[in-house]
C-alpha cells in the first residue's frame, strides 16, 4: 500500500453570511453604543431578528469532510455549484484555515487554482516566470534550470521579453499554465484551469498533467468538466452541501453524481407568459420528452431516439397552419429545425379542440445541455400562431458513450455527430 | 513511512505566538522578485525613469523654502533652509511610504492572496525594501547638495552620529511596518481606516519636526513632539549630517521602544488576520 500524502481529518468550515463587507467602523460603533444603552441594534432591518453576537447566520461551506490520499493518485473533485469544491481547495492550498479539524500533508504543496494571478502586465515574460514561480515557491536557480522548457511548453519564445500586457489573451494563459506545470511539487492543487487554450494546447496540458502523476506525485484536481475527471483521475470524490457524500472510482462516483443532479423529469407545463406574443389561437400546455410507452423520461442517453410529445389547445379555427419545433444549443445556435408540413406539403386544417403533437427526432447530438423551441404559423403570409422559445431544458448523458467516442468528444468541436461511414481507396 | 512524518499540518486557529517567520526567512527569494516588480513596475514608461525621485524632493524642498522660509520666516536651527528642507522630505518620504504603501497589504493583494498560499509578511517587507531604492536616490541627491553647501562654505557640521543613520533607517522602517500592518489588518474589516492613512500621514507630518527644528517647540507642544516617535529619528539623522538639532538618547530609547511595541503588535494582529481574512474581505 502507498504512503498517505494528505489526510483530511473531521474538517469543517462555516462562513458567516450577511456580515461580509459594508461594515464600516462607524457602524460597529454604533451596535456597540446600542449595546452598551441596552437598545436594540440599530442597523438591523425591520423584521429581522436579533441574534445579539449574531449567531446562527451562518452556511457550512464543508461538513466533518474526512478523507486520506495516497501518493501518485489523482484526485478529482466534483459537486454542483456551492458543494464545498473550492472551500476544500482553498483549504488545502493554505489560503484560509479551516473551522474545525485538521488536514495533514507530507510534502510540499503548490496550488494551481486560477492562471495568471500574480502576473504584472508591465513586466516582460522572462521576468513574470520568475516572479510567478517565486509565488508559487519556486527556488530562482530550478527557475533557471528550467526557464527554456517553460518557454518552450507555452509557444512563446520570440515575446519572451515583451511585457505581458502586449501578449494576448492566449499566450498569457499558455505562459501561466507553463509555468504551474514545470513547478516539482510533491502535491500539486489544481483548479479548473485545464480548458485554456487552443485544441492543441489542451491536449499538450492533459499530457502533462498525467506526466505530473505518473512521476509519482500527488494531484488533487476540481473540474465540471466530467469526461476529463473520467479519462485523468484516479480517484473521484463527490460533495454536495459541504459534505463527502462519495469517494471512490471516477466512473462510479461520475454516475452517482449524474442521477443526483437530474431528478427533474423532462416535462414542463407551459404557462400563458411563456409563450412569446401571448394566447392568439393555439394555447400550449404541457412540453415533454417521452419514451415508446408514452411515458415521461428523465434523462435522454447518447444517441437514444427522443421523442417530443406536446399538448396544445385549438382556441379559434385555423384553414391553413403548421407547427415547427427547433433544437438549440444553449448559447441559441439551432441545430435542428424541423417542420410538421415536412412530410406531406399541405398546411394542417384546426378545428378548435385538445391536440396532442407528438415528434420523432433522430438524435446525434454530442453529450451536453439543449434547449427546444415550439411555434405555429397559419396561413395566409405566415403569421404566428403560437411561439415558446424557451420551451424545455433537456440534456444528452454520457450514458451508452463508448470510451472511443469519449476521447473523439474530449477534442472536437462540434456540435452533431453525423454517423458518417468513411472509405479511403487507394487507386494508384 | 512512519504516520508521524507530516510536514504540515492545517489546524483552524493558530496561537498567537505561531508567528512562523522561519518561512519569511525562506521566502528571500520571493521577497526579491516582488522589489524587482514594484520598482520596475512605476517607472515603466516614464521618461524619466527613477530620476522621478530626485524631481519630486527638488521641488517639495523648493516649496517648502519659499513658503516655510521666506514667507512664515520658520527657524530653521541656523542651518541653510534648501538643505535643512531636503533633509527632512527625504526621511519622512520614506516613512511615509513605508506606512502608506504597507497599509494597503491586504486590500491591494486580495486576488494573490486568495489563491495561492505563501509568508503574507513577505509583501509588506518587500515594499520596506523597494521604498528603500526610493530613499537611497533622495538621500543621494541630499549627500550633493550637502557637499555643494559645504563647499560653498556654509555652516554646516557632519559628525560621528553618520554611523548611527542605519540604525536610524531600521527604526523608520520598523515603525512604518508596524503602523502599516496594524492599518492593513484592520482594513480588511474596516475600509474607513484606509482613508484616514493618507491624510492621518500627512498631519503626522505638521506633528513631526520637518518644516521646523525641536528647539522652536516650547511647553505642551513640546511634549507632544517628543511623545512622537519619528521627532528623535528626525532630529537625530539633522544632527548626524548639518550639525544642528536637538539629541537625546533618551528620546532615542523612547523610539527604539515604540517602534517594538509597534511592531510586535502589528505582527501579533497581521498574523492573527491573514489566517482568515479572505472570508471577509
Amino acid at each position: 500500500m502507498s504512503t498517505t500524502v494528505i489526510s483530511v481529518e473531521n474538517v469543517s468550515k462555516y462562513y458567516r453570511l450577511g456580515l461580509i463587507g459594508g461594515r464600516t467602523l462607524h457602524d460597529d460603533f454604533e451596535r456597540w453604543l446600542a449595546k452598551v444603552r441596552g437598545k436594540p441594534d440599530p442597523l438591523l432591518k425591520i423584521g429581522q431578528e436579533d441574534h445579539g453576537n449574531r449567531k446562527g447566520e451562518y452556511i457550512w461551506a464543508l461538513r466533518e469532510v474526512r478523507f486520506d490520499v495516497h501518493q501518485g493518485e489523482v484526485l478529482g473533485v466534483i459537486g454542483r455549484n456551492g458543494a464545498g469544491k473550492s472551500t476544500l481547495l482553498k483549504i488545502l492550498s493554505r489560503v484560509t484555515a479551516p473551522t474545525s479539524g485538521q488536514v495533514k500533508v507530507k510534502g510540499r504543496v503548490a496550488s494551481l487554482l486560477e492562471v495568471g494571478t500574480g502576473f504584472h502586465p508591465e513586466l516582460t515574460g522572462r521576468e513574470n516566470i520568475y516572479l510567478n514561480g517565486a509565488i508559487l515557491g519556486m527556488k530562482s536557480n530550478e527557475i533557471n534550470r528550467k526557464l527554456d522548457e517553460i518557454v518552450d511548453f507555452a509557444e512563446i519564445d520570440k515575446f519572451i521579453d515583451t511585457p505581458v500586457k502586449r501578449y494576448s489573451s492566449g499566450m498569457y494563459v499558455r505562459l501561466a499554465f507553463s509555468i504551474a506545470a514545470h513547478l516539482e511539487p510533491e502535491i500539486l492543487i489544481v483548479d479548473e484551469v485545464l480548458a485554456v487554450g487552443d485544441v492543441s494546447f489542451q491536449k499538450k496540458s492533459a499530457k502533462k498533467m498525467r506526466d505530473v502523476s505518473t512521476a509519482g506525485r500527488t494531484v488533487v484536481f476540481v473540474s465540471h468538466n466530467l469526461l476529463l475527471i473520467r479519462a485523468m483521475c484516479t480517484t473521484c470524490l463527490l460533495l454536495e452541501k459541504g459534505r463527502l457524500i462519495t469517494k471512490g472510482d471516477p466512473n462510479s462516483v461520475v454516475q452517482e453524481y449524474l442521477s443526483t443532479q437530474y431528478t427533474t423529469s423532462l416535462f414542463r407545463r407551459i404557462e400563458e407568459g411563456d409563450h412569446a406574443y401571448g394566447v392568439g389561437k393555439v394555447r400550449v400546455n404541457t412540453v415533454a420528452i417521452v419514451d415508446e410507452k408514452g411515458e415521461v423520461i428523465k434523462d435522454i442517453k447518447y444517441h437514444q431516439p427522443i421523442q417530443v410529445q406536446i399538448s396544445l389547445d385549438v382556441i379559434s379555427h385555423v384553414p391553413a397552419g403548421k407547427f415547427s419545433l427547433c433544437i438549440m444549443t444553449m448559447e441559441d445556435a439551432r441545430i435542428i429545425m424541423t417542420h410538421s408540413i415536412d412530410n406531406d406539403d399541405d398546411y394542417h386544417e384546426l378545428v378548435p379542440g385538445r391536440y396532442v403533437v407528438n415528434i420523432q427526432i433522430f438524435n446525434g447530438l454530442k453529450p451536453g445541455d439543449y434547449k427546444l423551441e415550439f411555434g405555429g404559423h397559419y396561413l395566409p403570409s405566415t403569421i404566428s400562431l403560437c411561439h415558446i422559445p424557451d420551451a424545455l431544458h433537456f440534456r444528452i448523458s454520457e450514458d451508452g458513450l463508448t470510451p472511443g467516442d469519449r476521447a473523439a468528444f474530449c477534442n472536437r468541436n462540434s456540435l452533431v455527430d453525423g454517423n458518417c461511414k468513411w472509405e479511403l481507396q487507394f487507386l494508384t | 513511512m512512519s504516520d508521524t512524518n507530516w510536514t504540515m499540518i492545517i489546524r483552524p486557529k493558530r496561537g498567537w505566538l505561531d508567528l512562523r517567520l522561519s518561512e519569511l526567512w525562506q521566502s528571500k527569494e520571493l521577497i526579491r522578485q516582488f522589489v524587482w516588480r514594484d520598482f520596475v513596475s512605476v517607472y515603466k514608461q516614464t521618461i524619466l525613469g527613477p530620476l522621478w525621485y530626485i524631481v519630486q524632493a527638488l521641488l517639495t524642498s523648493v516649496t517648502m523654502t519659499v513658503i516655510f522660509g521666506n514667507i512664515a520666516k520658520l527657524s530653521t536651527d541656523g542651518l541653510p533652509q534648501f538643505l535643512f528642507y531636503l533633509s527632512g522630505t527625504a526621511i519622512w518620504s520614506y516613512f511615509s511610504a513605508c506606512l502608506t504603501k504597507t497599509a494597503t497589504t491586504f486590500k491591494d493583494n486580495a486576488t494573490l492572496f486568495g489563491k495561492v498560499y505563501f509568508p503574507r509578511l513577505s509583501v509588506p517587507v518587500s515594499i520596506l525594501i523597494s521604498s528603500l531604492i526610493s530613499f537611497a536616490i533622495q538621500f543621494g541627491l541630499f549627500i550633493g547638495f550637502l557637499i555643494y553647501f559645504k563647499l560653498v562654505g556654509a555652516s554646516i557640521h557632519p559628525n560621528t552620529w553618520i554611523l548611527f543613520t542605519p540604525a536610524l533607517i531600521l527604526m523608520m522602517a520598523g515603525l512604518g511596518l508596524g503602523f502599516g500592518i496594524i492599518v492593513s489588518s484592520l482594513t480588511t474589516r474596516y475600509r474607513d481606516l484606509q482613508y484616514l492613512v493618507t491624510f492621518g500621514v500627512q498631519l503626522m507630518m505638521f506633528l513631526t519636526p520637518i518644516v521646523y527644528p525641536l528647539s522652536t517647540a516650547k511647553g505642551k507642544f513640546r511634549l507632544l513632539l517628543i511623545a512622537n516617535p519619528m521627532t528623535s529619528i528626525v532630529e537625530c539623522f539633522r544632527y548626524a549630517f548639518l550639525g544642528a538639532g536637538t539629541i537625546n538618547i533618551n528620546y532615542l530609547l523612547y523610539s527604539l521602544g515604540f517602534m517594538f511595541v509597534v511592531l510586535v503588535i502589528g505582527i501579533l494582529i497581521f498574523n492573527r488576520v491573514e489566517a482568515t481574512f479572505m472570508d471577509t474581505v
